[in-house]
């Protein structure tokens, strides 16, 4: 720096004493950034960051957020039988879910990228349909191809043969058409997301993996599925923390029902925070997911960033 | 890939086969496919369809069905003229659109100024921020209504469209923001550099090069905003009561379902308007909205 | 019209690498300078350095007399054509040779007729209205380059611009620039790693090597006086040979010894410059073209007969190269293509000791 100092004394036009232009440049460059990201730095902070903290701190308060009562909300919430049904239940509902919107998404797609590349493009707009249907509206159609007496589904079943269901009337039932209407809505989405990795993967590593003498299920095995782990640990995160904090089907389904049998985290967090009027309890349900989606993104992104690491 | 080594045993059967099976193993996949691709387009479009079948018949043609409910005998457009002629489900409309095209607008200004800094500029932290933005967009608005119900209440834009602008960014500034940085970062460096020589400064840059450059990324980006404005339920639910404040969604799902008498044919005319323009624009745009749908893994 | 003087230019990354380690390097008005090396020898920060985009940690860099160390690269005056051109993909031929004066509130009519005049040169009036996409490689080059010219700056630096072409193209484009260089006479410096490149364009070749110059000279200097064994072996095609030898003085003449024992006398002309070397390990450096089959060659002083066996033998056409293994090291020799050379068979060779350099192995100059 000292060398630097002298030969800008030497006659620059534009230097002047300690430190150069080129230098303030780039820190004028850090300040011009830092302003451009100000406003996003405000969302994440004001209406992320700060409310989580405030959701903390609502849960340790009581009914009437007038005293604080500690963990209190999550032991009452721990003791009660329904609660304890609405943790099972969304996990159950999660993993369900999950497992059928990949697998169904997964065969989809390896069909789609079977057929001639031509025709691809109109079966993917009419399959990707129901992922750009709001949720809350879709299911509507799913509620009233379930209602009870006018049930269309019903009708093609009794048309084939079989039994008339309950759909929304037995929890059992309940519990079903709320995993069905999910894998409907989210399966497009799983299924876009491996053809995306499908095309990703180039064509010649197949005709190696064909000449090395893999057949078609070992070509899928150990080329196809190996090359697409990345995606599909990170859709399979996607979907799993946006089926596990659903809201819309549950909502409009069954709102809850039958007797609270069906309630996921959101939907109890809702009706016990807004509609019965106890936010703290309602914070404490909302959190209770908190620790589930961490952990999940925790271990789905450290074995991300690991195979990175390693292709690299 | 550690895995990709066949074993040689695995050869032999291969070459037992009969000349010709190659192409009939083809075939044989391709109807597999066709076959699959066939019924999943049914299961897929069933409910859309049905919703329209019903929102074509009247009260009466619901009530009373004969024989199938998959047809309709007596089509009419009553349901749509009456919803459209309804000020309260032109005011659901308009609300949606006002709270979607704000919303849409900031989310793109922030979004694309934090992406653009953070995709290249350098600065203290710039880390830090880019992985909080990833990992915001991994917290579900169902974590956050509570809290959001109360600072939205303490602003008092409970029961405001308002309020809905105001919180409507948790759920599009950090995805958009994340695909805008990975689009961004997709610009080769020289080209910077070029205009950089070429005398341009930061904005310049951003507006002259960076923007024409990315616009698929742009589009994409605001196609998600405007998709997931528009299709947003939780917040509106929690926050809204009254129906002349109320956007689409909650709108449809609240008010068109009156009592116990339920106005099928309304309420699916009704839910099918408030999908339109979501699936209007997807099927311009959908080569946009697939990009911008997987570019957040394929880019990250 | 400028000179651009580097002055003990020191770059050091974070992490304390040095890229560039303290260059002098003075280019003259209108000169046609190539900075050439392999890659990671310091050439294009060098380059980067007198651009601005890249900050110098010690030493200064002018431009016309005046220091720029902190000038940002819009106010140098310079024009800079990138390997992959770095095109704007958005806007057409026109908007993109047009931008830079553009932003430098140049009057319409003189925008429009700077780049219709570098179109003319350049020869790419009809691709004005076209997208970079639409371009092919050697186009879009052309394309690069007009975006330098119509600014007409002080200095026209290139990095590597035609490592993204193929062959037939490269050679095409180099006598190109060669041509508008003569056209618009503005002070270049020109980055390659093809020495190719380097030996046909430049006025003065800087070698580098390691952050520091080797050498600096007209090409033809290069090529029969380098100063360094890195030199000797970077230019020239095939690579110049380095046979281990000793210098041994007997009865006042200096001959060369090889390793495997072989004895070539030294020119009487050199005796008196290796003398001092005498009994000495040295290298013996001789570039295949000096290197040539006895039958081709007509007896004159400095020839030394060599006997060689080729092991692989390349014929290219116009001549035949052919390599053999002695002493470990390898050994390339280019015959004409009428001499019948096979694998395994001894041939008697000449080499030109004429041509020949003695190199001294603990500083690896050329003696």
């Amino acid at each position: 720096m000292a060398l630097d100092a002298t030969t800008a004394l030497a006659g620059g036009p534009m230097t002047p004493a300690g430190g150069g232009t080129l230098r303030r440049l780039a820190r004028r460059r850090s300040t011009i950034a830092f302003l451009m990201t100000l406003p996003l730095i405000a969302v994440i902070a004001g209406l992320v960051a700060y409310p989580a903290g405030y959701a903390i701190y609502l849960a340790t308060l009581n009914r009437r957020m007038t005293g604080f009562i500690g963990l209190g909300n999550f032991e009452i919430l721990l003791e009660s039988e329904t609660f304890r049904m609405v943790i099972w239940q969304s996990c159950f509902f999660a993993v369900t879910a999950v497992i059928l919107k990949a697998l169904f998404g997964f065969w989809l797609a390896s069909m789609l990228h079977h057929i001639p590349t031509k025709g691809q493009r109109i079966w993917r707009g009419m399959l990707l349909l129901p992922w750009v249907v709001p949720p809350a509206l879709s299911t509507l159609g799913w509620w009233w191809m379930f209602d009870p007496s006018y049930s269309s589904i019903n009708w093609v079943l009794t048309a084939i043969g079989g039994p008339a269901i309950p759909w929304l009337g037995e929890p059992w039932w309940a519990r079903v058409s709320v995993i069905l209407v999910n894998v409907w809505a989210g399966t497009p989405f799983f299924m876009i997301m491996y053809l995306a990795a499908l095309k990703s993967v180039p064509d010649q590593l197949y005709e190696a993996a064909a000449i090395d003498g893999a057949t078609g299920w070992q070509g899928l095995r150990y080329v196809t599925l190996p090359m697409m782990r990345n995606i599909i640990s990170i859709t399979v995160l996607f979907s799993l923390i946006v089926t596990f904090a659903n809201y819309d089907i549950v909502r409009v389904l069954t709102n809850g029902g039958p007797r609270d049998l069906t309630h996921v985290f959101a939907s109890y967090a809702f009706q016990v925070g807004i509609l019965s009027g106890n936010i703290p309890r309602g914070a404490a349900v909302s959190l209770f997911m908190f620790p589930i989606l961490a952990g999940i993104a925790f271990f789905v992104l450290r074995g991300v960033t690991q195979r990175n690491k390693e292709m690299a | 890939m550690s895995a990709s080594a066949a074993r040689p045993s695995d050869v032999l059967p291969g070459l037992g086969r009969k000349i010709g099976s190659l192409r009939q193993e083809r075939r044989w996949a391709l109807i597999t496919a066709y076959i699959s691709l066939v019924v999943a387009a049914i299961v897929m479009l069933a409910p859309p369809f049905y919703m329209l079948i019903t929102s074509l018949k009247t009260s009466a043609e619901i009530s009373n069905p004969v024989g199938t409910p998959w047809i309709v005998r007596d089509p009419t457009l009553a349901n749509y003229t009456a919803l459209i002629s309804d000020p309260m489900f032109r005011g659901f409309f308009w609300n949606s659109i006002i709270v979607t095209v704000l919303v849409v607008a900031v989310t793109m200004v922030i979004s694309v100024l934090a992406a653009f800094a953070l995709a290249r500029m350098k600065f203290f932290g710039s880390q830090v921020l880019a992985t909080g933005v990833f990992l915001t967009y991994l917290v579900p608005d169902t974590l956050l209504f509570i809290p959001l119900y109360q600072i939205v209440g303490g602003l008092d834009l409970l029961n405001s469209k308002w309020g809905l602008v105001l919180v409507y960014p948790t759920l599009s500034v950090p995805f958009c923001t994340w695909i805008m940085i990975g689009y961004f970062a997709s610009i080769p460096k020289e080209l910077d550099e070029a205009a950089l020589i070429d005398g341009a400064n930061w904005m310049q840059m951003l507006t002259k090069i960076f923007i024409p450059v990315a616009l698929p990324g742009i589009i994409a980006a605001t196609i998600f905003a405007f998709t997931v404005s528009w299709a947003a339920f939780v917040y509106p639910t929690a926050f809204i009561t009254r129906p002349d404040e109320m956007p689409l969604t909650i709108g449809v799902v609240s008010q068109l379902i009156r009592g116990d008498t339920f106005a099928w044919g309304q309420l699916m005319a009704g839910a099918l308007l408030a999908a339109m323009p979501p699936v209007i624009v997807y099927a311009f745009l959908m080569d946009y909205y697939i990009a911008g749908l997987t570019a957040g893994a394929t880019k990250g | 019209m400028a000179q651009v003087n580097i002055k003990k230019v020191v770059k050091e990354y974070e992490g304390g690498v040095q890229a560039v380690k303290g260059i002098d390097l003075d280019i003259g008005d209108k000169e046609f300078v190539v900075l050439v090396g392999p890659s990671g020898c310091g050439k294009s920060t060098t380059l980067r350095m007198i651009a601005g985009l890249e900050e110098i940690t010690s030493g200064a860099i002018e431009i016309d007399g005046n220091i720029v160390n902190d000038v940002p690269p819009r106010d140098r005056d310079i024009a800079m054509v990138f390997q992959n051109y770095a095109l704007y993909p958005h806007m057409s031929v026109y908007d993109n040779m047009a931008f830079g004066l553009m932003l430098r509130k140049f009057p319409r009519e003189e925008i429009r007729r700077r780049v219709e005049n570098a179109a003319r040169i350049l020869d790419i009036g009809p691709l004005l209205e076209r997208k970079p996409k639409a371009l092919s490689g050697g186009q879009r080059q052309r394309v690069a380059m007009g975006r330098a010219i119509v600014r007409d700056p002080k200095v026209f630096l290139f990095d590597e611009p035609l490592s993204n072409l193929d062959a037939k193209l490269r050679v095409q484009m180099r006598t190109e620039i060669k041509k508008v260089h003569q056209t618009v006479k503005t002070t270049t410096v020109y980055v390659t790693h093809d020495q190719v490149e380097a030996m046909t364009l430049a006025d003065r070749v800087v070698v580098m090597n390691h952050g520091i110059i080797e050498q600096v000279g007209p090409p033809q200097v290069l090529y029969h006086s380098p100063a360094t064994k890195f030199v000797a072996g970077f230019i020239g095609s095939p690579a110049m040979n380095f046979i281990p030898a000793r210098l041994e003085q007997a009865s006042g003449a200096l001959n060369v010894r090889l390793s495997d024992g072989a004895l070539l006398p030294v020119p009487a002309d050199r005796t008196a410059r290796y003398a001092g070397h005498a009994g000495r390990e040295v290298l013996f450096g001789i570039r295949p073209e000096h290197l040539t089959a006895a039958s081709q060659m007509e007896a004159r002083p400095g020839l030394a007969p060599l006997s060689l066996t080729p092991e692989v033998v390349e014929p290219l056409g116009a001549e035949t190269l052919f390599y053999c293994w002695r002493d470990g090291g390898e050994i390339c020799a280019k015959i004409d293509p009428g001499v019948a050379a096979a694998p395994g068979v001894p041939l008697a060779m000449t080499a030109d000791m004429n041509r020949m350099h003695i190199i001294d192995p603990a500083t690896d100059k050329v003696l």
